[in-house]
C-alpha cells in the first residue's frame, strides 16, 4: 500500500538513513496519514520495508504519544495544560473545550470530527494558553478563538 | 579485554578476567548482589536498579604509581558519588566494591518497595510462588511493609495469551525485559516488545502467529516473577509439591538435559509429569530447551498408551497375560531361528539396543536386524565425528561452523541457539543448502545448490583444496588414499561442478578456503535432499580430514540425526537391508507402516511399542513397552555424549521396559541372562565394548560446577528457575581419529547425481511435524505441520496437480499418498515430504504415469 | 554588531532567508573554518571560548567535541531540537527566526569532528518548525554550503531533519539516539558515551540548538571576543525563556551573569513585572520543571550557572517559570509531577514506579484526601528515587517535590484534612485519577 501509493516519499525517507530501521518513525507518520492511525496493516508494511519484526514497529507506536493505535477524529485538538499554560488559564480553556465539544479529553466527538486531548508542554508557554490543531500552533487561545477554530473546521466539509 | 584484573569486593580480593561484570565477579566470590533484569546469559540492561552498589577506585600516586595511603596506611579510595549498577559496570584494576553498606541496603529496600507497589502480591495463587526471585529477594532484602496504598494499585490484564503456549499476567510483570532480550539475543525471534511507557509499559507480541518462536518456554524460566507461565503448567501444581527427576530429552539428537517434574496425581491414577524443565549442561544445552522438548511429554502418560499385551484371536487383537504372550513370542522366534528378523527404532535406549542385538545374535543366531529408519554416514561419524570436548560455547574468532543439507533450527533447535551464540562471539558460519533457513541470517557465506548435488559441491571443495595445495602438511603422513582421491577428482572439473550444482565457482573456492584457513571446523550435516548419502558424507569427511579438522575438540562431523538415540542405534544395531519376506518379524519402537516405509512381509509379526501404531494394528502379537520416563537408561547424542536419564514415573499399566521384555524372551530361549536393571546392562557394555569403555552409571553421573551457577541453593535468582545439574554430565565416546596412532582414510565414491530434468522427492524435517508423539500435546495442535507434499506451483503444474488434491508419489520403491500443498517458497523441481516417509531423497519415478491425481477428499487440515 | 547574537532575527527582518542571512555575515564562519582552519583549530577555538551546553547540563562544548576519536568513521553530529522542558521555547524561536545560524553551527561541529552527516532531531510537535528548517537546509544545499565538496573543499557533509513523535525523554541524548535509530526512546546505560558509541554505534556529538547557534559567532570573532560577554565560568550570551505569571513572557537574550531573576521578571526590557500590581513573587522555577524551585529570596541571584547553583538550584535550560502569590504550590508541584509521570519512559524501576506513586499521593492531596504523613511520604519517595535512576529524568522528577517541601511545607499541611473538621474543598486545578498516555 505505502510502497505503491507513496513510492516517492518512502524512497526519499529511506535515502536519509544508512540503517533502514531509522525510517520507522517517518514511515509511521505516512501510515497515519493514510489510515488516520497506525493500522495493523500499515505497521506490518513498515516492518517489511525496514526489515525489522512487526513487534518492534508496534513498540514504537506504543511509545510515542503522537502515534495512535486506534482510529481518532479527523481533527486533533491538543490543549497544553502543563504548568506554564495552566498558570495562564489552560485549565479554564480545557473546561471550555469540554463544554463546547461535549467530550472529555481523550475522547472523539460522536461525528468523528474532533478528538480532544490535553497534552504536556508544546513550547508555546510565552503565548499561553496554547494548543495545537492538527499539529499547527494556535496561541493566546481565548474561548472566542477556540470557538472560531472549531466553527471553521466544522464547516470545512471534510 | 585480555588478562585479568584484581578487584576488592567487601574487603576480599579476587582476580577475574578483564571485562567481567562486577555482579559476576562478586558471584565468583560467593557474594550475592541481587538482580532482576540482569541474567548471566543476556546482555546487561541496567533497568531494574536492584544491583546498586558502592564502587570506588584506589587512588594512585602519579609519581610512584603506588596506591596513595592515609595516616593509618590504608589505601585511599575515590568513591563514585552515586551508587552504580553492578550489572553494567565492568571490573577494572584497583576497583573497590561494597555490596553490604547501609547505603546499599537502603537502595535495595527502596527498589523492592517500588517494585512491589505495582505487584499484585497474589503469591498464593501464582505458579512461581515458591521458586520466585521476587519473593526470595523480598524476603532477604526487602522492607517488611509497604507504604503504598493498596487501593492505588494499577490494575492490568491478568490473562493475556501470548500465543498458544505462553500466558502473560501484566500485573505481575516487573518489566525487566529478560523475555524480550532472550527472544532477541538468544532465539533471534524478536517477537516480544515493550509497548507504551512509564507505568503503562507492557509486554506485547505482534508476530503472526503470536509469540512465533520455538523457544518461547524459556522465557517462563528466566522470568523472575510469575508474569509468564505456560498454558500447559499454569495452575497445575505448586513447585514444592513436585520432584524434579533428571532426564534427557527424547526428541532430537542434541540430548538436552532436562528434569521431569513429577507429582502424585489422582487424575492419572498414579504419578504424573507436570512439566519439563531445562537442566543445566553448559556443553550441551546450557539452560535452554526448545518448546518441543518442553511440551511434548504428554504422550508418556497418554490415555491411549498400550497397557497390556495383545494377541490376535479370531482376527481381533485381544488382551492376554505377559506369561502367555511371552510363550507365544519365544516359540515363534525360536521356530524361525536364524531366519527371524528384527527392526528397531532409534528412540530406544542403549541398554535395550544392546540386548536386542544379543537376543538375535546369541539366542537366535540371526544377523537380520536393522535400525529403522536406515541411516547413512554412520561409519564416517564414528571415525571423524566431532572430537571429545567439543563445545559450541567455546567457539570464537577462528572457529568455523558449516551447516549443510539440513535445517539447523528445525532439526536441532538448541544447536541453532548455540551456533548463533558462537557467531555472536566471533565464530564464522557457512550455510549450504537447497532452500533457505533461519541460520542463514548469520552466515558469512551461503551456498545455494540444486538439491541432489550436495556431494558434488564437496567434490568441488576437494578440487580447490588439492589445486591450491591446501592439504594440511601435518596430517599428510596420517592420510590414506590421497593419491587415489586426487586421481578420481580429475573427472570433475570445477566448471562442470559449478554448472551442475548451480553454485558459482568462486563461492566453492571461498567455501574451501574458509575451511582450510579456519582454526577449528565443525561440519553439521543433515540429509535434506541427499540422494547419494555414502558419497555425500564421505566427501564431507575428506574435506575435514585433508584440512586437519578431525580428531580434536571443536573439529569434525556433527550429524543431524533424526532421533535422540540414532547414534546408539548405529553403534549397537546399524542399518542393513532385510529380506523381503521373513518367517517372523519383531518390530520394536518403530512404525514403518504408519510412516509409509517398506517393511519385510512376515509370516508372524511381533510389535512392541507405546501405542497401537499402524504397524501394531497388523501384528499377531503386540507388547506394551515403557516410555523413557518410566525407566532408567542412556542415550548417545549426535555428539556421541552418553547421558543418563532416570525413572520418573511408575510404569503405565502393565507396560514393561524393552530391556525387560528382551530378557524374558532370552530366558525362555535358554539364555542365562542376569540383569536386574538397565544399570547392570550398561555395566556390561562399559566392560566389554571399547567404544563405551568405563561408561558405567557411576561415571555418567559425574558432575562439576557449571557457570553461571543457576538454581542451586547458592543461587535463587541468577538464572531464573532452570535446574542445576546434580545427576550427571555424561561422557563422550571418542571418535576413532582421536587415537594418536589412528590412520585417517579418505573416501571415494563417484556421487550419483540426479539428472537435471528429474523431480526430486525430498524428506524434510520440521520440528512440529504431525506425528504420534506430538499429537498427544494439545497445546501444539495449532502449530503442527500437517502431512503434505509441498511443492512450487510450477512443479505442481508440471505434475498436473492442484493444491489440496491427493498426490501419489513413487520414490525409492515406495508409493506414498498424501495431500499436495502449493508453496511458492519451495524451490522448483522438488517435492518436500515429511522426513519420516522415506529415508533419503530420491528421484520421483516415471512421470507422469506413476504420479496420479485423485480428486476429492483432498481438503487439507488447517 | 547589534544587540543580539542569537536572536538576530529580531532586528534583521527576513533573516530566515538565506540571501538575507548571507548579507549579514552568514556562513562567513563556515567559509573561514573550511578554508583557513583545521578541525582541531575549530575545536580549540570553541574550547577556548568556554561555551557551555545550553540544553541544560552546561557541559563545555569544545571538551565534548574533543572526546570524539579521530580515526573512527563514520561520525555523526546530532542536533538536539527535542525542546520539551516545560517553559522552554527558545530553540523553536531560533529555528523559526534564525535557522541558518543553527545550520552553520551544526556544520562547524560536523567539520570539527569530521562527521559526514548531521541529523536534526526535532520534537514531533514542532512539525511546522521542522518544515521551515528543512526549507532553510534546502536553500543551503542549493547554495553549495552543504553537500559534496562544500565550497570547493574536499569536505563533504549531509544534513537531514528527523521528526520525533512525542516523548520528552528523547531530549536525553542517548534516548534521542535510540529514537533516531527507530527504536523506543529508552535511555542507554552509560558508559559508553555517545562520543565513542553514539548513533549506530559510531562516534557522535549531540548538541542543543542554542549551543550550536553560539558557534558561528565564536569562530568568526574568536574566543576572546566571546569571553568579553558573560562571566569567567559562564561566558557568552544566553536566551532566557520567561513564562508564568509575568506581564510580558517571552525569550530574552542577555549575557550570562549580567542580570538577575529580578531584572528578568521586572525589568522594562524584559518581563515588566507580574500580572497584577499588587502581586508578589512566591517562587521561581529556574529551569522548567526539572530544577528545584527557589523562593522569592533568591530574586537577586545573577543568572549564570554558578550563581544559580549556589542559590540551591540549576540554571539548566534557563526556562524561568514565575509563580506569584496566587499560585498554590502543592498544585504546581502536582502539575510537574504529573508531567514527569507522563513522560517517564518506564525503563528503570525507581522512575517508573516512583513517579506513579508520587502522582497518586499528589492526587489525593489536591483532592482533599491527604493524610497527615503524606508530606513525609512524598519526601521519602523522592529520596528513594534520587540518585538511583538510569537517566536524569528520575532525579528531575524529585525536584518539584523536594524543593516545594523545603520552602513551602506549610502549604502541604493546609491540604491535610484536620480530624473533626469539615473536609477542605479541592483547590485550583483539575484532577485526573488515572494517568493517560
Amino acid at each position: 500500500m505505502l510502497r505503491e501509493k507513496y513510492a516517492h516519499e518512502v524512497e526519499a525517507i529511506l535515502a536519509k538513513y544508512p540503517v533502514k530501521r531509522s525510517a520507522i518513525l517517518p514511515l509511521l507518520y505516512l501510515v497515519q496519514q493514510e489510515y488516520g492511525y497506525c493500522a495493523e496493516e500499515g505497521i506490518r508494511e513498515v516492518a517489511e520495508i525496514t526489515g525489522v519484526s512487526p513487534t518492534e514497529v508496534r513498540e514504537v507506536v506504543g511509545f510515542y504519544s503522537l502515534f495512535y493505535d486506534h482510529p481518532i477524529g479527523r481533527h486533533r485538538i491538543q490543549i497544553c495544560d502543563d504548568l506554564p499554560c495552566a498558570l495562564r488559564g489552560a485549565d479554564e480553556l480545557v473546561a471550555h473545550a469540554v463544554r463546547r465539544l461535549g467530550v472529555q479529553p481523550g475522547e472523539t466527538t460522536p461525528d468523528g470530527r474532533f478528538t480532544l486531548e490535553t497534552v504536556m508542554c508544546i513550547g508555546a508557554c510565552h503565548r499561553a494558553p496554547a494548543m495545537q490543531v492538527d499539529l499547527e500552533f494556535v496561541e493566546n487561545v481565548t474561548p472566542e478563538v477556540f470557538d472560531r477554530i472549531v466553527g471553521d473546521l466544522s464547516r470545512d466539509g471534510m | 579485554m585480555t588478562g585479568t584484573v584484581r578487584v576488592i569486593i567487601n574487603d576480599r580480593p579476587i582476580e577475574v578476567p578483564a571485562g567481567t561484570l562486577v555482579v559476576d565477579a562478586a558471584k565468583r566470590l560467593g557474594v550475592d548482589i541481587p538482580v532482576f533484569c540482569y541474567h548471566p546469559k543476556l546482555e546487561p540492561a541496567g533497568m531494574c536498579r536492584m544491583c546498586l552498589v558502592e564502587i570506588g577506585m584506589i587512588k594512585m600516586d602519579p609519581q610512584t604509581r603506588q596506591p596513595m595511603r592515609d595516616e593509618e596506611g590504608r589505601p585511599v579510595i575515590q568513591w563514585m558519588p552515586r551508587l552504580q549498577t553492578a550489572c553494567t559496570t565492568r571490573v577494572a584494576e584497583g576497583m573497590v566494591v561494597r555490596t553490604n553498606t547501609l547505603q546499599v541496603q537502603e537502595a535495595q529496600r527502596a527498589i523492592l518497595e517500588f517494585l512491589l507497589t505495582s505487584h499484585p502480591l497474589d503469591c498464593p495463587i501464582c505458579d512461581k510462588g515458591g521458586e520466585c526471585p521476587l519473593q526470595n529477594l523480598t524476603m532477604r532484602y526487602g522492607p517488611g511493609e509497604s507504604r503504598f496504598d493498596y487501593a492505588d494499585k494499577m490494575h492490568q490484564e491478568k490473562r493475556v495469551p501470548l500465543g498458544d503456549l505462553i500466558l502473560l499476567d501484566r500485573e505481575r510483570c516487573i518489566l525487566c525485559g529478560r523475555c524480550i532480550r532472550f527472544q532477541e539475543e538468544i532465539a533471534d525471534d524478536p517477537v516480544l516488545g515493550f509497548s507504551d511507557r512509564g507505568r503503562g509499559m507492557e509486554i506485547i507480541t505482534f508476530s503472526d502467529p503470536p509469540f512465533a518462536s520455538y523457544f518461547s518456554g524459556n522465557t517462563t524460566d528466566i522470568c523472575p516473577v510469575g508474569a509468564l507461565t505456560t498454558t500447559d503448567f499454569r495452575f497445575r501444581a505448586r513447585p514444592w509439591e513436585m520432584t524434579p527427576i533428571p532426564s534427557i530429552c527424547p526428541h532430537c539428537p542434541v540430548g538436552c538435559n532436562i528434569t521431569l517434574d513429577v507429582r502424585p496425581s489422582a487424575r492419572k491414577g498414579g504419578w504424573d509429569i507436570l512439566r519439563v524443565m531445562p537442566r543445566q549442561h553448559e556443553a550441551v544445552n546450557e539452560i535452554w530447551i526448545c518448546d518441543k522438548g518442553r511440551f511434548v511429554h504428554h504422550f508418556a502418560t497418554a490415555e491411549d498408551r498400550l497397557r497390556q499385551p495383545l494377541i490376535r484371536r479370531n482376527g481381533e487383537l485381544t488382551p492376554v497375560s505377559w506369561e502367555d504372550v511371552l510363550e507365544v513370542v519365544a516359540e515363534a522366534l525360536s521356530r524361525a531361528g536364524p531366519q527371524a528378523a528384527g527392526l528397531v527404532g532409534d528412540r530406544l535406549p542403549n541398554e535395550d539396543l544392546y540386548l536386542f542385538r544379543r537376543l538375535f545374535g546369541e539366542a537366535l543366531g540371526s544377523s537380520w536386524i536393522s535400525m529403522d529408519p536406515p541411516i547413512f554416514g554412520g561409519e564416517w561419524v564414528a571415525r571423524y565425528g566431532v572430537g571429545t570436548g567439543t563445545d559450541f560455547g567455546q567457539m570464537r574468532p577462528g572457529s568455523l561452523i558449516v551447516v549443510m543439507a539440513g535445517d539447523l533450527e528445525e532439526e536441532a533447535p538448541v544447536w541453532f541457539l548455540r551456533v548463533r551464540g558462537a557467531v555472536r562471539r566471533g565464530a564464522r558460519l557457512i550455510v549450504a543448502g537447497g532452500k533457505p533457513q533461519k541460520a542463514e541470517r548469520y552466515a558469512d557465506l551461503i551456498l545455494r545448490y540444486r538439491f541432489g548435488t550436495e556431494a558434488l559441491v564437496l567434490v568441488g571443495a576437494l578440487q580447490v583444496l588439492l589445486d591450491e595445495n591446501r592439504v594440511a602438511p601435518e596430517v599428510l603422513p596420517r592420510l590414506d588414499g590421497l593419491e587415489a582421491l586426487r586421481k578420481a577428482l580429475e573427472g570433475y572439473p570445477l566448471d562442470f561442478i559449478g554448472q551442475r550444482t548451480g553454485v558459482p565457482v568462486e563461492q566453492i573456492r571461498a567455501f574451501a578456503r574458509a575451511i582450510a584457513e579456519a582454526g577449528e571446523v565443525v561440519l553439521i550435516f543433515g540429509r535434506e535432499g541427499v540422494v547419494d548419502g555414502e558419497a555425500f558424507v564421505g566427501m564431507a569427511a575428506n574435506v575435514l580430514a585433508l584440512t586437519g579438522h578431525v580428531g580434536r575438540p571443536n573439529n569434525g562431523l556433527l550429524p543431524l540425526w533424526p532421533h535422540a538415540n540414532t547414534q546408539g542405534a548405529l553403534d549397537f544395531i546399524g542399518a542393513r537391508p532385510l529380506p523381503e519376506e521373513v518367517p517372523v518379524l519383531y518390530v520394536v519402537g518403530a512404525d514403518p507402516v504408519g510412516d509409509g516405509r517398506p517393511m519385510p512381509r512376515a509370516g508372524f509379526l511381533i510389535v512392541q511399542d507405546l501405542f497401537l501404531t499402524e504397524t501394531a494394528r497388523m501384528a499377531d502379537v503386540v507388547l506394551p513397552a515403557q516410555s523413557w520416563a518410566e525407566r532408567d537408561g542412556t542415550f548417545t547424542s549426535a555428539e556421541r555424549r552418553v547421558q543418563r536419564f532416570y525413572k520418573a514415573i511408575p510404569a503405565v499399566g502393565e507396560a514393561r521396559g524393552d530391556w525387560e521384555i528382551f530378557i524374558a524372551i532370552a530366558l525362555r530361549l535358554g539364555q542365562r541372562w542376569r540383569y536386574l536393571s538397565p544399570e547392570a546392562v550398561m555395566d556390561e557394555i562399559a566392560r566389554t565394548d571399547p567404544r563405551y569403555a568405563g561408561m558405567d552409571y557411576g561415571a555418567l553421573a559425574w558432575t562439576q560446577p557449571q557457570w553461571p551457577p543457576v538454581g542451586t541453593s547458592r543461587d535463587l535468582y541468577f538464572g531464573g528457575t532452570a535446574r542445576p545439574n546434580t545427576a550427571g554430565l555424561g561422557r563422550v565416546r571418542p571418535s576413532e581419529a582421536e587415537t594418536p596412532e589412528a590412520r585417517w582414510p579418505l573416501a571415494w565414491k563417484a556421487p550419483e547425481i540426479p539428472s537435471e530434468e528429474s523431480i526430486l522427492a525430498i524428506p524434510t524435517r520440521r520440528l512440529y511435524q504431525e506425528g504420534t508423539l506430538i499429537a498427544r500435546t494439545p497445546h501444539l495442535r495449532g502449530r503442527t505441520v500437517p502431512w503434505a507434499a509441498r511443492m512450487h506451483p510450477e512443479t505442481a503444474r508440471r505434475l498436473g496437480l492442484e493444491a489440496g488434491q491427493m498426490a501419489v508419489v513413487r520414490v525409492n520403491g515406495q508409493t506414498l499418498r498424501l495431500p499436495a500443498l502449493v508453496d511458492p517458497s519451495v524451490p522448483s523441481q522438488v517435492i518436500l515430504l515429511p522426513a519420516s516417509l522415506t529415508a533419503r531423497a530420491g528421484v520421483v519415478e516415471a512421470l507422469p504415469v506413476k504420479f496420479r491425481v485423485e480428486v476429492g477428499n483432498g481438503a487439507l487440515p488447517r | 554588531m547589534g544587540r543580539y547574537i542569537l536572536l538576530r532575527h529580531r532586528e534583521i527582518p527576513e533573516l530566515h532567508r538565506l540571501d538575507v542571512y548571507l548579507r549579514h555575515g552568514g556562513y562567513e564562519a563556515w567559509r573561514k573554518a573550511l578554508t583557513s582552519m583545521t578541525p582541531d583549530q575549530v575545536i580549540e577555538e570553541v574550547k577556548a571560548s568556554g561555551l557551555r551546553g545550553r540544553g541544560g547540563a552546561g557541559f563545555p562544548t569544545g571538551v565534548k567535541w574533543s572526546f570524539v576519536p579521530k580515526n573512527v568513521f563514520p561520525k555523526y553530529v546530532v542536533v538536539n531540537a527535542d525542546e520539551s522542558e516545560p517553559g522552554t521555547f527558545k530553540d523553536r524561536e531560533i529555528m523559526e527566526g534564525n535557522p541558518h545560524q543553527l545550520i552553520e553551527g551544526a556544520l562547524l561541529a560536523a567539520y570539527a569532528i569530521q562527521a559526514e552527516r548531521v541529523y536534526v532531531y526535532i520534537r514531533g510537535e514542532y512539525r511546522s518548525v521542522a518544515r521551515r528548517l528543512e526549507a532553510a537546509i534546502a536553500e543551503a544545499y542549493a547554495a553549495g554550503l552543504i553537500g559534496r565538496n562544500v565550497l570547493g573543499t574536499n569536505y563533504s557533509v549531509e544534513m537531514f531533519v528527523h521528526l520525533g513523535a512525542g516523548a520528552y525523554i528523547c531530549g536525553e541524548e542517548t534516548a534521542l539516539l535510540e529514537s533516531l535509530e527507530g527504536k523506543i526512546g529508552h535511555p542507554r546505560v552509560r558508559p559508553p558515551f555517545p562520543a565513542t558509541f553514539g548513533l549506530y554505534g559510531q562516534p557522535t556529538v549531540v548538541n542543543n540548538v542554542e549551543t550550536l547557534a553560539n558557534v558561528p559567532p565564536i569562530i568568526l570573532n574568536g574566543a576572546s571576543w566571546y569571553r568579553t560577554m558573560g562571566t569567567e565560568k559562564s561566558p557568552g550570551p544566553k536566551i532566557f525563556c520567561l513564562s508564568g505569571r509575568v506581564r510580558r513572557p517571552g525569550n530574552y537574550e542577555a549575557e550570562l551573569g549580567k542580570i538577575t531573576f529580578r531584572d528578568l521578571i521586572f525589568g522594562e526590557e524584559y518581563g515588566q513585572g507580574l500580572l497584577g500590581e499588587e502581586r508578589t513573587v512566591k517562587a521561581i522555577l529556574p529551569a522548567g520543571a526539572s530544577a528545584p524551585m527557589l523562593p522569592a529570596s533568591a530574586l537577586d541571584t545573577p543568572l549564570d550557572y554558578e550563581s544559580v547553583q549556589a542559590a540551591g538550584s540549576m540554571l539548566g535550560s534557563a526556562s524561568i517559570i514565575v509563580l506569584d502569590d496566587t499560585v498554590d504550590i502543592v498544585w504546581a508541584a502536582y502539575k510537574m509531577v504529573r508531567f514527569f509521570q507522563h513522560e517517564s519512559c518506564g525503563k528503570c524501576t525507581p522512575c517508573r514506579e516512583g513517579t506513579y506513586w508520587l502522582r497518586r499521593v499528589y492526587e489525593r492531596l489536591v483532592a482533599g484526601r491527604g493524610r497527615p504523613k503524606d508530606p513525609e511520604l512524598l519526601e521519602s519517595i523522592a529520596r528513594q528515587m534520587a540518585g538511583k535512576t538510569l537517566c536524569p529524568l528520575g532525579d528531575f522528577a524529585t525536584s518539584p517535590v523536594l524543593s516545594s517541601l523545603k520552602h513551602f511545607r506549610k502549604e502541604y499541611e493546609a491540604y491535610i484534612p484536620q480530624p473533626l473538621e469539615a473536609p477542605v474543598a479541592a483547590p485550583a486545578g483539575t484532577v485526573e485519577t488515572v494517568p493517560g498516555r
